[in-house]
């Protein structure tokens, strides 16, 4: 166990190194940079700000540069807010996408899977046509337009959700769903088919054989293995969603880091570009590491290291 | 070691690793799910405006902001000599001035006034700020907007590095007292003096947290109607009532919360719920909608054109008859009505409406509009330019790239435009959308024929406009260059009154009968403002004012 973490750790660390070099040269490969203006500086001016962010070094050296302060966790000055550094705006933005993002993994988790189960056991019944009915619809309509739905619906028309910011629980109703729709249905279409895969096993025959009860041979036997598939979508998933949508915040205006995914880009804003590439990279790495565990411990067959 | 654990009493631990795995990845997920909600116990009748700034300030520092958003909040929380309010410019922290004789000297005796946290404004604060804006090693950034201070002798070479900030020529006579002395007369000096990078700041404060100062409410001490409560990224501003406002009696509104609502839809949503109740911007698909339905939708004239930009040192565009035959070939009026859609009028020259000269007649009357008529494509008359320059009827001109930066609008107008040339002229125009940065590179660089531009004044001045095309300026990036239209816009800097129009007449018309430019229509600012929401102010350059704002709901 210790060496397999070891040698995930390095693994994972070698992982993140590409991920930062990669997009730190694609970033610097694109045309404009963080003072491009439609009002162009002076030169002398251009000048004093390239030399303070280390700029008019050659990319590699900048690169370096960069590497250092990122191992001692320093994300750098943001250039498009003034005054703030890329860590501050991580601190101040990432617990608001993570209350939202939270609350729809949880709502993935919670209703997915049941619905799954449900589906799997009514095989070809109508609660099983129902539940993918939606599923389906969950799947292929994108979170852009559940949003503009909900707003428009709920908070324009109907005037019963409220139509931005996150200041009471009802605020959450419209991104949590936006945010859920697509992993929810997914999840539940996966739960489906993995758990009717596992039914037909033969082990299944043997535990109904042995005479338990229809129960136990659900929980204990069937639904472990039909979950190991869903655990690999759910891990990934919750770091995705806790870092925020672009598409969701926009759309509720709630003041998360989805945003900064996006805007970074457009405004060169060098330093916020690496930090939430970085700050997600990690996120997904240390979410995998955690799925591989607990493959292992659903299912011994999984073995961690060889 | 192998992961397959032994039978037995380690079963037990593995279950429980297990379970704590599985409550890390839900824990991890409901990280901060339990945030409390902030209720505020609501003072009865209090008034609070709620308004969408639109988006997130880059900074709310008088003088390191450059862009609309920022300005709006700085407008309301700082104020300078002058206050630019009713359309008017009325002395603020200022209580008199006197103008020397040549015009290039003005002393400014201030009020006494006080800082939101009761000490005095002194003479000091504006030196202190002025240098600040002109310091090419202000930490963290150096001010991008310096060049709004040029007009003082020495300010430019402080700035770009010649000469030192001590000899910029501002003088400190006493306490309340302040003397500058400009380069040249300068007919809107007064008013540049309301602008926010003229607005003063408080050294002591300043130099607490240089990063951050404006934005935290303890730093952020400011000197007009309302101060900074509180700030939170991305989300909202609240500003209140500020007690020690000089001028605090005619301050009727408590509270502003400013939301950074970024979404055109949401926002409309937001206003139409109620959520917000200033707004300025909406979708263009819905204006038609709402300007039928809702009362409180208006639309104020704002000092900035829309145009295309010809790039006159690439063939075929270095030959001027082209460039008149594309202006010629578009139907203006059709452009604002079917496309745009929010009342932008037709522009045919390059300084917009709301701009006045010496005698008080507005340029853009009095400079007309140089024969293009806007309510139809004048294509007789293209055709023989085109046809002249050796194009007939199009034959053998060669196919072109329209570059605009990605946006919807900016499409739509695109291919209005590229339909009326192909049909009234024969010439096929290849539409390519660009990012904002790269499209910067793409103009500064000239790698271009035809560009979309757009440009929003500064002050009110038709100067804030023309010497845009200056051979040497950062923006002429037609890549004109003209001495004699140099010569007219340098000579109008320096001196001011009746003659100082004729050359700005002339320089317009030197650009115009050039055709550097293809204008097409002058922005307009759409609002809208709940009915009970009184006496607010928004000027022609764009800014919110709310500090005699107020509400009166039944």
């Amino acid at each position: 166990m210790g060496r397999f973490i070891a040698k995930r750790f390095i693994s994972m660390l070698v992982t993140l190194l590409f991920v930062v070099t990669i997009t730190f040269f694609l970033m610097h490969a694109a045309p404009g940079g963080p003072f491009s203006r439609e009002k162009a500086l002076p030169a002398p001016i251009l000048k004093v700000i390239e030399e303070r962010f280390n700029l008019d070094k050659p990319v590699y050296q900048q690169y370096l540069i960069y590497l250092k302060d990122v191992a001692k966790g320093d994300l750098g000055p943001s250039f498009q807010r003034v005054g703030w550094t890329v860590n501050e705006i991580i601190e101040k933005t990432f617990p608001v996408s993570a209350k939202v993002g939270g609350v729809s993994v949880l709502l993935v988790l919670i209703l997915g899977i049941p619905i799954g189960i449900v589906s799997a056991l009514k095989q070809n019944k109508w609660q099983d046509q129902l539940a993918m009915f939606f599923a389906t619809l969950g799947v292929t309509i994108p979170s852009f337009v559940i949003g503009t739905l909900i707003v428009h619906i709920f908070s324009t028309n109907l005037r019963i959700l409220p139509s931005n910011g996150l200041s009471t629980w009802k605020h959450y109703i419209g991104p949590v769903i936006a945010l859920a729709g697509f992993s929810l249905s997914f999840v539940a279409r996966l739960t489906r088919s993995s758990m009717l895969e596992v039914m037909q096993q033969d082990y299944i025959r043997t535990a109904r054989a042995k005479g338990l009860s229809e129960f136990t041979v659900l929980t204990k036997h069937a639904l472990k293995n039909a979950l190991i598939p869903v655990i690999s979508y759910v891990g990934p998933l919750v770091a995705a969603i806790l870092t925020g949508s672009f598409v969701v915040e926009r759309i509720f205006a709630i003041s998360g880091m989805g945003k900064y995914f996006v805007e970074s880009v457009g405004n060169r804003d060098y330093t916020v570009i690496m930090g939430v590439t970085v700050f997600y990279a990690i996120f997904l790495v240390v979410m995998v590491f955690v799925v591989d565990i607990l493959y292992g411990l659903i299912d011994p067959r999984i073995k961690l290291d060889r | 070691m192998s992961f397959i654990i032994k039978k037995g009493g380690k079963r037990m631990t593995k279950k429980g690793l297990a379970l704590i795995l599985i409550l890390t990845l839900v824990f991890t997920s409901l990280v901060g799910c339990g945030g409390q909600q902030q209720e505020q116990a609501k003072v009865e009748n209090e008034k609070v405006l709620k308004w969408n700034l639109g988006s997130e300030p880059k900074t709310l520092d008088p003088q390191l902001n450059s862009a609309q958003d920022g300005g709006h909040v700085i407008n309301n929380v700082f104020e300078g000599l002058m206050r630019d309010a009713n359309g008017k410019y009325e002395p603020a922290i200022a209580e008199s001035y006197d103008i020397s004789e040549d015009e290039t000297t003005y002393t400014f005796h201030l009020r006494d006034a006080k800082w939101s946290d009761g000490k005095p404004i002194t003479a000091y604060d504006f030196e202190y700020a002025w240098k600040r804006a002109l310091d090419p090693n202000l930490i963290p950034e150096p001010s991008e907007y310096a060049f709004q201070l040029f007009y003082i002798k020495g300010a430019q070479e402080a700035y770009e590095g010649t000469g030192s900030l001590d000899d910029v020529a501002i003088n400190v006579i006493d306490e309340k007292t302040i003397q500058v002395t400009l380069t040249a007369p300068t007919q809107y000096f007064l008013e540049l003096t309301a602008f926010y990078t003229y607005m003063p700041v408080r050294k002591d404060m300043v130099e607490k947290d240089p990063q951050k100062w404006a934005t935290n409410p303890e730093t952020a001490v400011s000197n007009g109607p309302f101060m900074l409560a509180e700030y939170n990224l991305g989300d909202k501003v609240i500003l209140k009532k500020n007690p020690n406002y000089w001028n605090v009696d005619k301050v009727k509104l408590d509270k502003i919360e400013a939301y950074m609502i970024v979404d055109q839809s949401t926002s409309l949503s937001a206003y139409e719920a109620g959520d917000v109740e200033v707004i300025d911007e909406m979708p263009v698909q819905e204006i038609p909608r709402i300007q039928k339905e809702d009362p409180t939708f208006k639309i104020f004239p704002q000092v900035g054109t829309y145009y295309y930009i010809f790039n006159v040192t690439k063939a075929p565009m270095d030959d001027v008859r082209v460039r008149k035959a594309l202006t010629l070939a578009i139907n203006r009026k059709q452009i604002v009505e079917k496309v745009t859609l929010a009342g932008e009028i037709p522009a045919t020259g390059f300084v917009p409406p709301a701009l006045y000269d010496a005698n008080g007649k507005e340029f853009r009357e009095v400079a007309g509009d140089y024969g293009v008529d806007v309510t139809k494509a004048q294509v007789e008359e293209a055709k023989a330019l085109l046809a002249e320059a050796g194009y007939p009827n199009g034959e053998g001109f060669p196919e072109l790239d329209l570059v605009y930066n990605t946006n919807e609008k900016h499409k739509l107008v695109g291919e209005a435009i590229q339909a009326m040339w192909q049909d009234n002229l024969g010439i096929k125009i290849n539409l390519t959308n660009q990012e904002w940065a790269v499209f910067q590179d793409t103009r500064h660089s000239g790698n271009f024929t035809v560009a979309r531009a757009g440009w929003l004044g500064d002050y009110a001045d038709p100067m804030t406009m023309l010497d845009l095309w200056l051979s040497y300026s950062g923006n002429n990036d037609c890549h004109w260059n003209n001495p004699e239209f140099d010569a007219a816009i340098e000579k109008a800097k320096t001196i001011t009154g009746e003659e100082r129009f004729k050359l700005l007449y002339d320089a317009e018309k030197m650009m115009i009968d050039n055709q550097i430019v293809m204008p097409i229509y002058y922005y307009t600012q759409p609002v809208m403002v709940k009915e009970y929401v009184k006496d607010w102010n928004k000027t022609p350059l764009g800014h919110w004012f709310f500090g005699y704002a107020d509400i009166e709901k039944q």
